[in-house]
């Protein structure tokens, strides 16, 4: 089947946490900022002057999805990435006198790369707040860590692997008496779970518009009124001079109408949704020996399962898996060329045996019960082909490792 | 997704010679689970002639992994031992029509899984390769000999390319030095781009593999403007002191590190717990050197020795 020159995917997609596909409803909306209203928004000329308009209506969407208490305080961006870092490097230049940060271990490299060099670079010290064997954050070494020394918290609010919740709200209030910043990398939550930021104790709040059936290149900070701010790109008074650049227009509108669709879909994600989910999860539980879920089933992204399948590797399962039609994503190490299987499974501590075979399965409003029957059809399958192959595995299950101890180990 | 070549899919999808063969007389056993890859090679040997009769595998590992053990059998089939032995990974790798320079790894596992299992089968002890002092990437146990093997066989010119190879100097990068001694030695002369000055930090490509929670050593060889005098008797405790700090992180993740000497600059450290398996360990062992290079402001390089091999 092919659309113009383009091949059309077909097959069955359960990769959303990775990116989702953008809404035909959101591409409708954007397709007259391309060629018809295609001036720039800070032109005198009527060109320029309906774009300046739709931005502020898109603006306003993000508001209603977050429950903000003013338009002014979204700011937009070119990804979460950009979000991220404009939250940390902005509260850093406000609190000049504070000299570390706080974040966990199981942050998106966006936020981890950043503390890194920040603590190799910049001398800041940087407390990582470990998890536990549910990727639970450890909420007495947090307590520890918050001083006055502290210029910035930034914390994920549900996490993109497992989609383990953490309790951000309770974070930022424990941080409020320190009079350390609030920031939560949100691209995961924001779209799945209900925000909302009026009563709220978070300051700085990043997400992503592909995400959220959005284009990729556009992103969206959210700055409390009131919330100390250094502009990270300069040289211009756009975003009322927070972010300089000329606005991505055609991707703002689209964020907008993203966001409308997904506070309109809310209650679709937290059931609908949901259900799916669980029934993929027990499904493949049901059938499969020698898995179990990673992360804290109780406190969850309503899309994301992420499975760990003792004995084999999660590039081979995916590699079957894409065979069928169906993408999902691993935590494995092979997947992504590193030599070690992700640091949010290594930090949780599955053992090696598991975490190699990781796999996660994030769905979306767009997936249905059949792509669910199907899945849970030929996973059993596919695990036992390759387990088949492991010399870890036998007739009847894993072997100990003494009988298979390898000459250098 | 990899770019794999048709032939790397075919023997994935459809792997040869996968399983058990209950009458081998010969079995090699290479990798570990921690590691991310192991192969189980069982082959079937004519005792008179020495020819391989039958192989069969057992992987554990990505798509290039069993595609390169279902290859491995392949090849070696109807060969005699002492023909089998000049095959490379580089014959493996052919065979696939190529893998990706990631996955090279992939094939050198094959090829020492056959150099175990004829070792196996003639009754040698093949592990006598890999003596204790042997051994050079403490976080992927790959030794001399094997590291020598595959940048004579390839043709290996970079750091860079020894870890695509043999996973060797991924983790924690205390090895890096001594991996370079080895593409010199074979070599005949400095090795390219990396080789500039021992120690020195991996091109960028080379940062992907090593991430990790802890970020990597500062180079060992960087001039260091100040350092700070003081006795050995000081320098001891002050390094014992930012170990005793460091051990509350580790002990709340189920492991923890014990100084165990001090030779000039370098700390001898024993890992337990979860810290002794071997990534975590890796990634240990590099945050513990950065700590101890910042608090001492000299270079110094930490390594770690099995808790049985500590000294009395």
């Amino acid at each position: 089947m092919t659309d113009g020159h383009i091949q059309v995917m077909t097959g069955i997609y359960m990769d959303n946490n990775a990116t989702t596909r953008v809404d035909p409803q959101v591409v409708a909306e954007m397709l007259p900022y391309f060629t018809e209203q295609f001036g720039n928004p800070s032109s005198m000329h009527s060109f320029g002057g309906d774009v300046g308009e739709k931005i502020e209506w898109a603006r306003g969407q993000i508001q209603k999805l977050l429950g903000a208490e003013h338009d002014t305080e979204i700011i937009f961006t070119s990804c979460g990435t950009e979000s991220d870092s404009t939250a940390i490097l902005s509260a850093l230049a406000a609190y000049p006198a504070r000299k570390e940060i706080i974040t966990s271990i199981v942050e998106h490299p966006a936020v981890l790369a950043l503390c890194e060099h920040l603590e190799k670079q910049g001398g800041y010290k940087i407390h990582r707040i470990g998890v536990d064997g549910k990727g639970r954050l450890d909420m007495d070494a947090y307590a520890r860590a918050l001083s006055d020394k502290v210029a910035v918290v930034s914390i994920m609010y549900a996490n993109n692997e497992t989609g383990t919740i953490f309790p951000v709200e309770a974070l930022a209030r424990m941080a409020k008496p320190h009079g350390a910043l609030f920031h939560t990398d949100a691209v995961q939550a924001v779209g799945k779970i209900p925000l909302d930021m009026k009563n709220s104790a978070i300051d700085m709040l990043s997400l992503s518009g592909h995400k959220l059936h959005a284009p990729k290149g556009v992103g969206a900070l959210y700055v409390r009124r009131g919330t100390r701010f250094r502009p990270f790109l300069r040289g211009g008074h756009q975003e009322r001079g927070r972010r300089a650049g000329t606005e991505n227009t055609t991707g703002i509108i689209g964020l907008g109408k993203a966001a409308e669709l997904a506070l309109s879909h809310m209650h679709i994600e937290n059931t609908q949704v949901k259900a799916l989910r669980n029934k993929l999860e027990q499904g493949i539980l049901a059938a499969v020996p020698n898995c179990f879920v990673t992360g804290d089933p109780d406190h969850r992204l309503p899309n994301t399962c992420n499975i760990a399948f003792e004995y084999i590797e999660g590039e081979a399962i995916l590699l079957l898996l894409s065979h069928q039609g169906i993408a999902a994503s691993s935590g494995s190490a092979c997947t992504s060329g590193a030599l070690e299987p992700s640091h949010v499974m290594r930090a949780m501590n599955i053992p090696y045996t598991a975490a190699h075979g990781s796999t996660r399965f994030s769905l979306s409003r767009e997936n249905t019960q059949a792509e669910i029957d199907r899945v849970i059809e030929v996973m059993p399958k596919i695990i036992a082909q390759l387990r088949a192959l492991s010399p870890y595995w036998g007739v009847n299950g894993p072997i100990e490792e003494r009988t298979f101890a390898p000459v250098y180990a | 997704m990899w770019d794999y070549s048709e032939k790397v899919k075919e023997h994935f999808f459809n792997p040869k010679n996968a399983g058990v063969l209950e009458e081998a007389n010969a079995v090699g056993e290479v990798g570990s689970i921690s590691c991310g890859d192991a192969l189980r090679l069982m082959l079937k040997v004519d005792p008179v002639t020495d020819v391989i009769l039958d192989a069969r595998f057992q992987t554990f590992g990505c798509g290039s992994a069993i595609a390169s053990s279902s290859a491995l059998t392949e090849i070696i089939k109807g060969k005699t031992t002492d023909e089998a032995l000049k095959v490379t990974n580089q014959d493996i790798a052919a065979f696939l029509e190529g893998l990706p320079p990631e996955k090279m790894h992939c094939s050198v596992m094959g090829a020492e899984a056959l150099h175990a299992a004829v070792a196996n089968y003639r009754g040698e002890a093949w592990s006598d390769d890999h003596e204790e002092g042997a051994l050079v990437c403490k976080c992927f146990g790959v030794d001399a000999a094997l590291i020598e093997r595959t940048v004579r066989d390839n043709d290996l010119k970079t750091m860079e390319q020894v870890t695509c190879y043999t996973k060797a100097g991924g983790g924690c990068q205390t090895c890096h030095e001594k991996i370079e001694e080895i593409l010199m030695t074979v070599n005949g002369s400095v090795p390219v781009a990396a080789a500039a000055a021992p120690g020195i930090l991996p091109p960028a490509a080379l940062e992907r593999p090593c991430t990790s929670a802890i970020p990597a050593p500062a180079p060992v060889s960087k001039p260091v403007p100040t350092t700070k005098r003081m006795t050995n008797l000081q320098k001891i405790n002050l390094i014992s002191s930012v170990i005793e700090d460091i051990r509350p992180q580790l002990q709340r993740d189920g492991g923890d590190v014990d100084l165990v000497d001090v030779d000039g600059d370098t700390v001898y450290v024993s890992m337990t717990g979860m810290c002794a398996s071997c990534q975590m360990s890796a990634m240990t062992v590099s945050g513990i050197q950065e700590r101890l290079i910042t608090a001492l402001e000299r270079p110094l390089r930490v390594v770690p020795v099995q808790p049985e091999r500590v000294r009395a």
